[in-house]
């Protein structure tokens, strides 16, 4: 059973009981409410899991909704930044939406199931704005987050240990495809997502199959070194991979409280995802005035000399501050110290020469040191088998 | 290709204005409107053969004098009748007349006197000040331009040359209710209620609610805008939208009547025309809305056209209203006690205390039809007898207060409550039951589907501080824009407000102008 033998704050996810029984540090964190682990044995094993073998995270506390409805691809396409008219049935699209004054509320993901069928996972409790998005729209908002167990399966030999639990052909599923099996007798849901930048995937389940599905995967995954992954070595992966992530690398509009600390599409680099070709949608008026103003902020990813991590550096351009950093790891794989920061425009264009303020401590000795860094253009991890098809068995 | 520079959605006194105003200035206008006769709320209809009323509006009361000079209305034939007194009856028939600065009957004493003397000069330099803000677009706070900034240094200025009692006054009068500054200022019970009833009239507010000394003072403006104070329009006040519509049309503007609007036309990302209810579109450089903002844009435009923020402030807009019209058809004179002759040409309130308006208040909260009302009587056939058969005489009242949806729906209340509001006037008129020749009964639904004012709400939307100048109807499409480019608002809706004052009309024709927007 996954209750919990007395009621605790933080709730158990449908994975709970397996969870627990392998966490060996029992390193927990609350993620959005849910009782979820830090580290499982050791973070820099589970890092390396993920990108030379297969690591399982449990990521069932995301919000997910599912949009139904002759209206649903017209809300969606009102609510988002993206053309969501260009996502075809049986794929996804990472999204991100904005309230009228063009600031991020959230990101997240968007699956169409069916002509006018649409999931949305969110990190953020979206209930009261879905609500909101609904006037004039002619669609069913229900909010399935308790109803579905996720795990995301990631890593070279994913694809190998998923097609052992009766996932046939899925070495054939495109990135952003999405995938119907079975399992237990249930559906099953499989997509070629994640937030590893890496050949991966995420199983989609009702909970009564949830404890099943663990089991089974750790069983038959067994000769591929599966390992269970915690929230700190996922960190390492995403930064890697260039992913941003919610209440880090921004702060969703709706928690903000103080005056101008929202940031917009453009401001954390995303502008890929606003399509101004669309007549409307949440923000744009405000986005098309900050296009042509100016933003006051651009997204950097930052390439660090040496291999302390930048975390919560002040950047520089000479004596200035321009800027903070956001997220900041030494990334194992491309072997470079990578970082996000919030850079003041004009500064960091990519190829800027910076230098970032990092202070670290070593015996109660702290150390000052002025790290020079560049702007990079895009991530560094960005490896073929993550968009090969068919995926590349390991 | 446009049809025309400008489409103004609605013929009602704004709208016409809208258009006379923005067509003196040559351009091409075109005012359409569903209903088969102008003016909107301001209309006369006959309720049984012979006797016509004015259906909606009652009184004219603070329509602005620049307009009927701007656009020769007079000339357009706009007769208003002579200023009248209000009298507030008294149960023991000894009634309380009020007119101008003075005050007769019903015991009052020379406090009240002397005090009713200091509170209108009070309220005369609060709406003198309140005028420099009515005649022009509301100036913004945060995003204020430089014509903004400018009315701000006015207002402030203004404020300051007030001194400093009078201003002090107004920032702490401005945001209580009119229940306290009544019991503040007077003694006499009568008085305070009659007052008050200027506070309430088309709200969803009672005397102790919030906002009614901004809704007051927003009646008070008629000392300023049109002298003389409450006023019945000769020929009904329908008389006013065919002066309108002439007016207009010598200015140019072709009013299309009996054609209503299904829909405002958005292509791309702006507003590019109307969709008439035949189907056929016309297009324009600018669409300006004189229906309600709700109307506008849930109903013409659409939520899905909106972005999320806007539509649920549309959404959430609150278009309440708790007064009712009562029309009646009599076969005589009516007998109010205590009242002869000319005095029944007069305003009769029937409140008698501020109570009383509060208790016909508190069910209106719960949807429910309350035991007794309170009423803004006219008997506008003795001052025109074009109005109603020789001999015979038509009433109107503005009722307060009867809610929009009751328990059990109007179906089943409507005679019950028509019945009981007879029942209550009888008390003042004996025999007036039976000189009852026809009677309706108008409650707020009934005013929606007439007039096209949602929620039945002739202000086309509660005029409370948080709805009001700057932040009128709702920020984001304040100024007369709106979110939408092509779209403009030129109703009741829009600042300053509504009651037949033409300034939304005409503040939003010259804030287009300015803006070039039409060029």
């Amino acid at each position: 059973m996954n209750a919990p033998q007395r009621d605790t704050m933080l709730l158990p996810t449908p994975f709970h009981s397996r969870v627990e029984a392998m966490c060996e540090l029992n390193d927990w964190g609350n993620w959005m409410g849910y009782t979820t682990p830090n580290a499982y044995f050791d973070v820099e094993l589970e890092y390396f899991a993920i990108r030379s073998t297969t690591g399982v995270f449990d990521l069932s506390p995301m919000n997910k909704y599912r949009i139904t409805g002759p209206d649903a691809e017209a809300f969606l396409n009102r609510m988002v930044t993206r053309n969501v008219s260009k996502l075809g049935v049986n794929r996804v699209g990472y999204a991100v939406w904005c309230n009228d004054a063009g600031e991020v509320m959230d990101d997240g993901t968007i699956f169409r199931l069916g002509e006018q069928d649409f999931r949305l996972c969110s990190y953020q409790r979206a209930d009261d704005w879905l609500h909101w998005c609904t006037l004039g729209f002619d669609v069913t908002i229900s909010n399935e987050s308790e109803d579905i167990a996720g795990l995301a399966v990631q890593g070279p030999t994913s694809c190998t240990v998923l097609k052992l639990l009766g996932c046939t052909d899925l070495d054939q599923l495109k990135p952003f495809g999405i995938a119907h099996f079975t399992f237990e007798g249930a559906p099953m849901m499989v997509s070629r997502t994640g937030f590893t930048g890496d050949l991966g995937y995420e199983v989609w389940v009702a909970p009564a199959q949830a404890e099943a599905l663990w089991d089974q995967l750790f069983e038959l995954g067994r000769d591929y070194l599966i390992k269970p992954i915690g929230s700190y070595a996922l960190d390492i992966a995403r930064i890697e991979a260039g992913f941003l992530q919610a209440h880090v690398d921004f702060v969703p509009s709706e928690e903000v409280v103080r005056n101008g600390r929202t940031r917009s599409p453009f401001e954390l680099g995303l502008e890929w995802l606003v399509d101004f070709s669309k007549p409307l949608f949440n923000g744009r008026a405000a986005l098309l005035a900050e296009k042509a103003r100016g933003s006051r902020y651009r997204f950097a990813m930052l390439d660090i000399e040496g291999n302390k991590p930048a975390e919560h550096s002040f950047i520089m351009k000479g004596d200035k501050v321009v800027g903070t950093v956001t997220s900041a790891a030494w990334c194992p794989t491309v072997k470079s110290n990578l970082a996000y920061a919030q850079i003041e425009m004009p500064h960091g264009a990519v190829g800027d020469q910076l230098t970032a303020e990092i202070y670290y401590q070593r015996e109660l000795h702290w150390t000052r040191l002025m790290a020079p860094c560049k702007v990079i253009d895009g991530p560094l991890f960005n490896p073929k088998r993550r968009r090969q098809t068919p995926a590349p068995p390991f | 290709m446009t049809d025309y520079d400008a489409i103004i959605i609605g013929a009602g006194h704004n709208g016409l204005i809208c258009g006379a105003y923005l067509a003196k200035a040559g351009n091409k206008v075109l005012v359409v409107d569903g209903r088969d006769q102008p003016g909107g709320c301001a209309s006369t209809r006959e309720i049984a053969p012979g006797f016509q009323v004015s259906d909606c509006a009652q009184w004219l009361q603070q329509f602005d004098d620049a307009v009927v000079r701007d656009l020769g209305l007079d000339k357009a034939g706009l007769q208003v009748g002579a200023a009248k007194r209000t009298i507030a009856l008294q149960a023991d028939g000894d009634h309380l007349t009020i007119d101008g600065d003075l005050l007769r009957g019903a015991g009052i004493g020379t406090q009240d006197q002397a005090a009713y003397q200091s509170f209108r000069q009070q309220i005369d330099v609060f709406a003198k000040l309140m005028l420099k803000l009515y005649r022009s677009r509301a100036p913004k706070l945060v995003e204020a331009d430089w014509s903004d900034r400018v009315t701000l240094m006015k207002l402030g200025l203004g404020l300051k040359m007030m001194g400093k009692a009078n201003m002090q006054d107004l920032m702490r009068l401005a945001l209580i209710n009119i229940y306290d500054v009544m019991n503040e200022n007077f003694d006499h019970p009568g008085l305070k209620a009659a007052l008050a009833m200027d506070a309430i009239t088309g709200t969803n507010m009672g005397p102790r609610s919030p906002n009614t000394v901004y809704t007051y003072l927003h009646r008070a403006m008629g000392r300023q805008l049109q002298q003389g104070g409450v006023s019945q329009v000769m020929g009904g006040m329908g008389a006013l939208g065919t002066a309108l519509q002439k007016a207009a049309e010598a200015c140019g503007v072709r009013v299309q009547l009996g054609s209503s609007v299904q829909q405002i036309l958005k292509e791309g990302d702006r507003v590019t025309g109307v969709v008439l209810a035949d189907g056929s579109s016309l297009r324009a450089t600018a669409v300006i809305s004189s229906a309600d903002p709700t109307t506008t844009f849930r109903d013409l435009l659409g939520y899905q056209h909106l972005e999320t923020g806007m539509a649920r402030r549309v959404a959430q807009y609150r278009t309440r209203s708790g007064t009712a019209k009562l029309h009646l058809a009599l076969s005589g004179l009516p007998a109010f006690s205590g009242l002869e002759g000319k005095a029944l040409a007069q305003r009769l309130v029937i409140a008698p205390t501020m109570d009383a308006i509060e208790s016909a208040f508190n069910p209106l909260k719960y949807s429910e039809c309350g035991p007794s009302q309170v009423f803004d009587i006219s008997i506008p056939s003795i001052e025109d007898a074009s109005l109603a058969p020789e001999g015979q005489h038509v009433l109107t009242a503005l009722v307060h207060y009867l809610p929009y949806e009751p328990d059990g729906g109007w179906q089943s209340q409507r005679q019950p409550v028509l019945d009981n509001l007879l029942a209550q006037l009888e008390h003042y008129a004996p025999g007036l039951k039976e000189q009852v020749v026809a009677s309706e009964l108008l409650v707020p639904p009934d005013i929606e589907a007439a007039f096209g004012v949602t929620g039945g709400n002739w202000h086309h939307g509660e005029l409370s501080i948080d709805q009001a100048l700057m932040m009128r109807p709702f920020p984001g499409s304040t100024q007369y824009r709106t979110a939408v480019d092509g779209l403009f608002l030129c109703g009741a809706g829009a600042h300053p407000g509504g009651s037949l004052m033409g300034l939304p009309g005409r503040n939003a024709a010259q804030e287009i102008i300015k803006q070039g927007v039409l060029s």
